[in-house]
């Protein structure tokens, strides 16, 4: 561990930021921060289940800028429907406007380095907002993204905009020379009534290790509506940290959508911080995953104010030696009276060695509201599997049939038919189902 | 077509099938009655390949195959339909995706290319009209939802689908009201046609108004106590079931 603490503090000193104000602010404290507590272990209550120091004692280099990444690299991995989608590529952490694609004009979607950005009229907005996750997150992990976070980008969708192109965001490890690490960082602005579909996937080049940090945080102004769908599918030598933190400032709706299918150790952050009466989050995920892949998905839900809705669905279809692990922390605000917060999860062990650890955390202050929350694990349904067969239904088919079935009332919640279709026909090849 | 020869089966510890035999000929419809608790659903799950269930003794022969060796599906397409008591819910599988799905399996079993979407349609909606069930049902998750007349209609719109020769009908009367039974009855009558052959396996005798039965066995224990024609039926529903118990020398309960 003293290998990354001093690979990152010497970045930090290599780099150091010049700029002032939060940026300049939110850098220092995290890599103090980073420097006390260093990288969580198992003692850590946020990180009992997932050993991440695991990962961390390997040898990486610091993202350095890189120009190998071409275009024909970024070709090979675009994701579905990107012919109509403004694509950012991020490569070890760095946005690479030369390698993106915006289709949006100007007066709809704005991209920008947040060291730009913060002098411009988005000040406010960023000073407010940049580093605001770690409320909810004081550990190294989270410190060490924001003692770069100056180097991230700043995204704002327009008020009044329903951007045309859903928003692709490709953060790329070049790792086919060496081990990298990377840590990129957004925050994005939605405006007043406007919308936008998020997509963001983790994609590794080569087969070195390679470890990704990043922090997105997402503000989401009165009557915006938001959609934000998160796709990993990797190889072991790939982990990553993904921390996206939502806050909801007006009456506005946010579904998020995080789908899981491999990878080494991969933890999904997702924090709902509902600070206006009346929003509604939807909050679901799908982890369908063998192997050794770890995936560890935590999420917080923060009801402050009255009459919001929340609603948490998680399943999990873990096989072979891949462990699951579910934590969602709800909490409602003395305010926030007539709350509906609903959380959900449920798994499906194929294999005697796959395992799952589940914790709802419900911390209710206000006495008026409805909660529930709960959990399934357990093996396929065999009632369920001998009405297949016994209508001439091969077992591994009639497996297959339920399994698909379980994973589709997650994935019908993703509302872009590409993004779906191509989530659906990868779970569909891991399941062997066809119809 | 279908033979049972000293049939023994227990779940977990307790005995429950002690020494069965019926034989079946194409075209009959046979009717099990019996009292709760007698084995009457062990033996349509036994029959079916349920796993739960051991079977210890006898044998039972198919069209000529040891049925018991094989899996349930292989049951199912050897021409074997079971529909079930409780049909199963199944959330997200819609009853057209998976009867497709069944009914291209046993094509393929039997090396006959799978059913195109025309061919498909096309049969679906002969079958649909037999049983009296609406497109709009089958669109949704199998069951789910379904009240209990639609989940029976569902079972026999699907065997009608499976063409089976050989079709286990357990206690589908449970649960419906009059016209739910008479169309379910019907739907039944629809598919005789002197070659198939039936297993009613019912408590009451209400449902042997509607489909008619050559033989009638009574089940009691795990055994086969008596046998008649479909006269036993009506004696049944007249005495109860307590005039078997005294024939077979057992104090009544007053």
């Amino acid at each position: 561990m003293a290998d990354l603490k001093e690979l990152i503090q010497t970045k930090y000193k290599s780099e150091l930021f010049n700029g002032n104000g939060s940026l300049q602010a939110l850098s220092q404290k995290g890599i103090q921060l980073f420097t006390e507590q260093g990288i969580p272990t198992v003692k850590h209550e946020e990180w009992k289940y997932t050993r991440i120091s695991s990962v961390l004692n390997k040898e990486f280099s610091y993202a350095a800028a890189t120009t190998a990444v071409t275009k024909a690299d970024v070709d090979a991995i675009r994701l579905p429907g990107y012919e109509t989608a403004n694509e950012l590529v991020f490569i070890n952490g760095i946005y690479h406007p030369e390698l993106s694609v915006i289709h949006s004009g100007a007066d709809a979607l704005l991209v920008q380095p947040l060291s730009e950005a913060v002098k411009g009229p988005y000040k406010n907005i960023i000073d407010k907002n940049l580093g605001h996750s770690a409320n909810y997150h004081a550990d190294g992990i989270n410190a060490m993204n924001n003692a770069f976070a100056y180097q991230g980008i700043f995204i704002a969708v327009l008020k009044n905009k329903e951007l045309q192109h859903p928003l692709y965001c490709y953060y790329i490890n070049d790792a086919r020379t060496a081990s990298v690490l990377s840590q990129p960082r957004t925050l994005i602005h939605v405006g007043v009534n406007a919308k936008v579909y998020l997509v963001e996937e983790e994609i590794t080049l080569g087969t070195s290790d390679s470890f990704i940090n990043r922090v997105s945080e997402v503000v989401v102004e009165e009557n915006a509506n938001v959609h934000i769908y998160k796709i990993q599918n990797e190889d072991s030598h790939s982990s990553c940290v993904k921390t996206t933190h939502v806050r909801q400032l007006g009456v506005s709706k946010v579904n998020s959508v995080t789908i899981t299918l491999n990878g080494g150790i991969i933890r999904n952050n997702l924090n709902f911080i509902l600070e206006a009466p009346g929003c509604e989050s939807n909050m679901y995920g799908l982890y369908c995953v063998k192997g050794n892949t770890h995936v560890d998905n935590h999420t917080v839900v923060d009801n402050q104010q009255p009459n919001s809705l929340s609603n948490e669905l998680y399943k999990g279809i873990i096989d072979e030696n891949a462990n699951g692990v579910f934590n969602g922390k709800i909490f409602v605000r003395q305010d926030a009276q007539k709350t509906n917060a609903y959380q959900s999860n449920k798994n499906v062990l194929l294999s005697d060695t796959a395992t799952v650890n589940t914790k709802p955390q419900l911390e209710i202050f206000a006495d008026d509201v409805k909660c529930s929350h709960g959990c399934t694990i357990g093996k396929l349904d065999e009632d369920a599997l001998f009405y297949l067969r016994a209508r001439g239904v091969g077992e591994k088919a009639a497996k297959a049939l339920l399994l698909h079935a379980f994973a589709g009332e997650i994935l019908e919640k993703i509302e872009l038919e590409s993004i779906r279709s191509y989530a659906d026909a990868i779970i569909s090849e891991r399941l062997g189902f066809e119809i | 077509m279908l033979s049972i020869k000293n049939l023994q089966a227990r779940i977990e510890e307790k005995e429950i099938l002690k020494g069965i035999n019926l034989d079946i000929k194409p075209g009959e419809v046979h009717a099990i009655m019996g009292p709760n608790g007698s084995g009457k659903s062990t033996l349509a799950s036994v029959l079916a390949g349920r796993t739960a269930y051991e079977v210890t003794g006898g044998t039972v022969s198919f069209l000529g195959k040891d049925l018991l060796e094989l899996a349930p599906e292989d049951r199912s397409r050897e021409g074997l339909f079971l529909a079930f008591q409780y049909p199963i819910e199944i959330p997200g599988v819609s009853t057209t995706n998976f009867i497709k799905t069944a009914v291209n399996e046993a094509r393929k079993y039997h090396g006959e290319e799978p059913l195109d979407a025309v061919q498909f349609l096309k049969k679906m909606k002969e079958k649909m009209k037999l049983v009296n069930i609406d497109q709009s049902l089958l669109s949704r998750s199998l069951n789910e939802g379904f009240s209990g007349g639609e989940k029976k209609r569902n079972e026999i719109f699907q065997m009608a689908m499976l063409e089976p020769k050989m079709s286990i009908l357990d206690e589908t009367d449970s649960g419906l009201d009059i016209d739910a039974l008479r169309i379910v009855a019907e739907g039944v009558n629809k598919l005789r046609d002197g070659k198939r052959s039936f297993l009613v396996i019912t408590h009451y005798q209400r449902l042997l108004d509607y489909i008619v039965p050559d033989h009638v066995h009574v089940l009691y224990k795990g055994r086969i106590v008596k046998s008649g024609g479909k006269e036993l039926a009506l004696e049944l529903e007249e005495k109860g079931y307590d005039f078997i118990k005294e024939e077979l020398g057992e104090s009544v309960e007053a």
